[in-house]
């Protein structure tokens, strides 16, 4: 994914940042023990974990968001104490959270000055003209190509990213921590943001990246600190690492069999669902498809060709403008949710805070909550019963909580995950899509994820599965369905195929690929 | 042994440093002990006159009327939304009521001074025209897509105006309608016992309830529930509704207390119920709130109006304390809140 390897020149025997043994404790959890970091000049330095490691208390440690119990932070040799975090950016210290922080109706050049606009002619008037050209000269001495006069909420989610990073160039950051930059944007986008962040180490800044994704970090980082349970467990040059050395010191184990092997059955059961000519007001356009009962239908797709789009016109959140659903031979009329519940399909959103959760509320509430009927509870709520039918399946998936009644945010991302998950497993679906399941989870809790899908298809389950990591696609799924500008252009056997080919179909392409590709165009 | 002991008190001491640093306790016992507050202040200021069986049952028959709609407001706003119109619903279905008492034909006890079943017929009319006004705020709020505060906020003066106009401004007289203000059951006055009534009922529904349940979902995350298969509409329609019945009811027992329904009614009614429902811990962001906090918070209001009363303080300078309290309330309970948030990361 990641084109070049890291150039092994560490410019930085200098050293930046050195956090040392940091302790922190929130009531009875140890959220961090004697960690000790140290962050050269120059260089890209990946912090890892799993999810509840300890990242975030460290990075918001290093923000001025918390204060540690014990331990000492050294900034450029001098040592700080950062009780609030003005006094972590004026020590140079940046954070670029997941959630950007952007005023989105201002322009790139009001959002990089926010706070510090420089001033006009007039008393108390602000100069639109240099702050345009302060922006400019920023973004050119990187070589960023953004234009300062464009409002970001019409910004592509790299751009955003691209914004963060000059708002803290310009307030003379020297340390600059970005927090799962990659999340949420597409492969091209991310490019353009590693090219960002080698500029920004060819300047002598320090970055430390978080990420899941291992192979971006494979690419991209000088140095590598993994924590695991609060410890740091490893710290050290990239050269001496590799990926399954990573997952080693993440998970405390060897993942030799990351992918479940359970080889989709050969046998050909029944149709399951049939959906043809599906059109959108969201713009899907005549998608046509089948699954059987017990496969695994994964669909690729690069961010914005509509994957999500088809999900939501199935479950009835879009309204259809043409199209007929059929489950095991029965036409379904499908103008809701709850149209789509009652008729036994599932839909796990990709977007869990905004379109799936009710945060503040307790685990046990947001797991029953589209099954209230279905779990005879369709009048009088019995929350004996209710905490019990939701432990057991809290059981089946371990989802770690401190009991039923906590409230959802109280939960760790994959915990979060696996609430929504355990919904769905509660309503019995015979139809389930699930939106990037995965994405902003460790690798703990993916690896129990893909084996709970297969374990779901062998209980005969039609799965509709949409993700945008590749790998997991073409080790999960029986058929690829591919789509491109609001249309299903292919329908590929993962063992014929390859993550390139694939790729080349999402991306453009001409029909010589498709031909490459080997593929039967779908109906 | 020694050791197992320890380490059990070691674990006690532990959930109590949580529960205490995630707030919930302070959160929860707040209200509750500034009304233990309030009163025991009272009652060492004005023994004779506070401390009195009679004072209490006054306070909680003037409590019942704001008390009622309360329990509305306190679903709507755990719902996510808002109600303006309650103070002029209620002088509507008020107005509505015993207009209907009086222009009931003879033979039921209509006229001048309606008497007998007409009252009944007038008081059921009445309560109807509190969940036709509210279900017409529903209807409003989710068929037009529209923001509740910009719906109550229209409502709130056409229902006003209804009630002027019905009358060119005057109250209707129903001297006769005085059972709901003067009966006793079960030693308590009945309107205190409706109060109860609903109160508990209202209670179960939000905890018991799949209305309940959903109301709670909707007010926390509108999207998240509707794509969990929550037909909010007809929810939200049904919330907005039941606030209309229990609206009725408050109005029938104002009528009934004043002999007259007066198209002036509950003038800013509306601030003082939603006073009560946010001092008893709930948000208007949606999502979190209780009965038994609205109810504390209803009774906060009125022991404190009822003391400062008692101890010669104006009407106007009681305006200037109750300011205070809400905004201390809130504040309070932001910080505990905060607090929790602290607490609870990772």
């Amino acid at each position: 994914m990641i084109a070049t390897a890291p150039k092994n020149r560490l410019s930085g025997t200098e050293i930046a940042l050195h956090m040392r043994k940091i302790s922190k404790r929130f009531g009875p959890v140890q959220a961090l023990s004697e960690v000790s970091i140290t962050i050269r000049r120059g260089t890209v330095h990946a912090l890892v974990g799993e999810n509840g490691a300890g990242k975030s208390t460290l990075m918001k440690i290093l923000a001025g968001v918390y204060q540690p119990d014990s331990g000492s932070i050294e900034i450029n040799g001098k040592p700080q104490i950062l009780s609030k975090p003005g006094e972590a950016i004026a020590a140079g210290i940046s954070m670029i959270y997941q959630e950007l922080d952007l005023a989105e109706r201002l322009t790139v050049a009001e959002n990089v000055l926010l706070g510090m606009e420089p001033s006009g002619r007039l008393p108390f008037a602000i100069s639109h003209k240099k702050m345009i050209a302060q922006t400019t000269k920023l973004a050119q001495r990187f070589n960023f190509k953004i234009d300062p006069t464009a409002v970001v909420e019409e910004l592509p989610m790299g751009a955003c990213q691209i914004v963060e990073i000059l708002k803290a160039l310009m307030r003379n950051a020297s340390i600059i921590v970005m927090d799962e930059p990659t999340s949420s944007l597409s492969e091209s986008e991310a490019a353009m943001l590693f090219e960002a962040v080698r500029a920004l180490r060819e300047q002598g800044l320090s970055i430390i990246y978080i990420s899941h994704r291992l192979e971006e970090i494979v690419g991209l980082a000088d140095e590598t600190s993994v924590l695991r349970d609060g410890r740091m467990v490893h710290s050290g040059p990239m050269a001496e690492l590799d990926i399954p050395k990573i997952v080693h010191y993440m998970v405390g184990r060897e993942l030799k069999d990351f992918f479940p092997t359970g080889v989709p059955q050969a046998s050909c059961p029944a149709i399951r669902v049939r959906v043809r000519n599906l059109s959108s007001a969201n713009g899907i356009e005549d998608i046509s498809f089948d699954i059987r009962a017990g496969e695994i239908v994964g669909m690729a797709g690069l961010i914005g060709a509509g994957r999500t789009q088809v999900a939501r016109a199935l479950f009835g959140i879009d309204r259809k403008t043409s199209g007929t659903i059929e489950l095991d031979g029965r036409k379904l009329q499908i103008n809701s949710p709850t149209d789509a519940i009652a008729n036994d399909i599932a839909f796990l959103t990709e977007d869990r805070k905004r379109t799936g959760l009710c945060l503040e509320l307790p685990c046990s509430w947001n797991i029953t909550l589209p099954n209230l009927v279905a779990i005879g509870m369709k009048n009088i709520i019995k929350p004996g019963r209710e905490n019990k039918i939701v432990t057991n399946i809290a059981r089946r998936l371990s989802i770690k909580w401190s009991g039923p009644q906590a409230p959802v945010d109280s939960l760790s991302g994959g915990n979060q995950q696996k609430i929504l998950i355990a919904r769905w497993l509660l309503a019995q679906s015979k139809f389930m899509i699930f939106d990037e399941p995965t994405r902003g989870i460790d690798v703990g809790a993916k690896k129990e994820i893909y084996g709970l899908l297969r374990e779901l298809a062998a209980e005969g389950k039609a799965i509709l599965f949409i993700s945008s990591e590749l790998p997991e696609l073409f080790a999960i799924s029986d058929r690829i369905a591919v789509m491109r500008r609001g249309r299903l252009v292919a329908d590929v056997n993962p063992k014929k195929t390859t993550a390139e080919q694939v790729m080349h179909l999402a991306a453009l392409v001409s029909a010589k690929a498709e031909a490459v590709a080997g593929v039967e165009a779908a109906q | 042994m020694s050791q197992t002991r320890e380490i059990k008190f070691k674990d006690l001491f532990m959930s109590l440093e949580r529960v205490i640093s995630r707030g919930k306790l302070v959160r929860q016992l707040l209200p509750f002990g500034s009304l233990i507050l309030i009163i025991s202040i009272l009652s060492a200021l004005k023994p004779d006159t506070f401390l009195t069986t009679d004072n209490f049952l006054n306070v909680l028959r003037r409590s019942s009327v704001n008390g009622i709609i309360a329990v509305g407001m306190t679903a709507i706003i755990i719902s996510g939304g808002i109600d303006l119109s309650v103070g002029s619903m209620m002088a509507l279905a008020g107005m509505v009521g015993a207009w209907v008492m009086i222009v009931s034909p003879d033979w039921i006890g209509g006229g001048a001074n309606p008497q007998g079943a007409a009252l009944v017929f007038g008081t059921f009319v009445g309560i109807f025209t509190g969940l036709a006004c509210g279900t017409l705020n529903g209807v409003f709020i989710t068929k037009l897509a529209l923001p509740p505060f910009i719906v109550t906020l229209g409502t709130m003066s056409t229902f006003r105006g209804i009630s002027y106009v019905m009358n060119a401004g005057k109250p209707y007289n129903v001297p006769h309608y005085k059972y709901l203000n003067e009966a006793v059951v079960l030693g308590l006055p009945i309107s205190v016992l409706i109060f109860a009534i609903i109160i508990t009922l209202a209670g179960l529904l939000l905890r018991y309830s799949r209305l309940g349940r959903y109301t709670y979902a909707i007010g926390s995350n509108r999207v998240a529930a509707f794509h969990a298969g929550v037909n909010v509409d007809a929810y939200l329609i049904r919330i907005y509704a039941l606030t209309g019945l229990v609206v009725g009811i408050a109005a029938m027992i104002a009528t009934s207390r004043a002999v007259s329904a007066q198209p002036t009614a509950g003038i800013t009614l509306e601030l003082d119920i939603i006073a009560a429902v946010v001092i008893g811990g709930a948000s208007l962001s949606g999502g979190r709130g209780t009965i038994i906090g609205t109810l504390i918070g209803t009774l906060l209001i009125s022991f404190l109006r009822n003391g400062c009363t008692l101890l010669g303080i104006s009407t106007n300078v009681q305006l200037i304390v109750i300011g205070a309290i809400i905004i201390v309330a809130v504040a309070v309970d932001q910080l505990a809140r905060s607090k929790a948030a602290v607490g609870q990361t990772e």
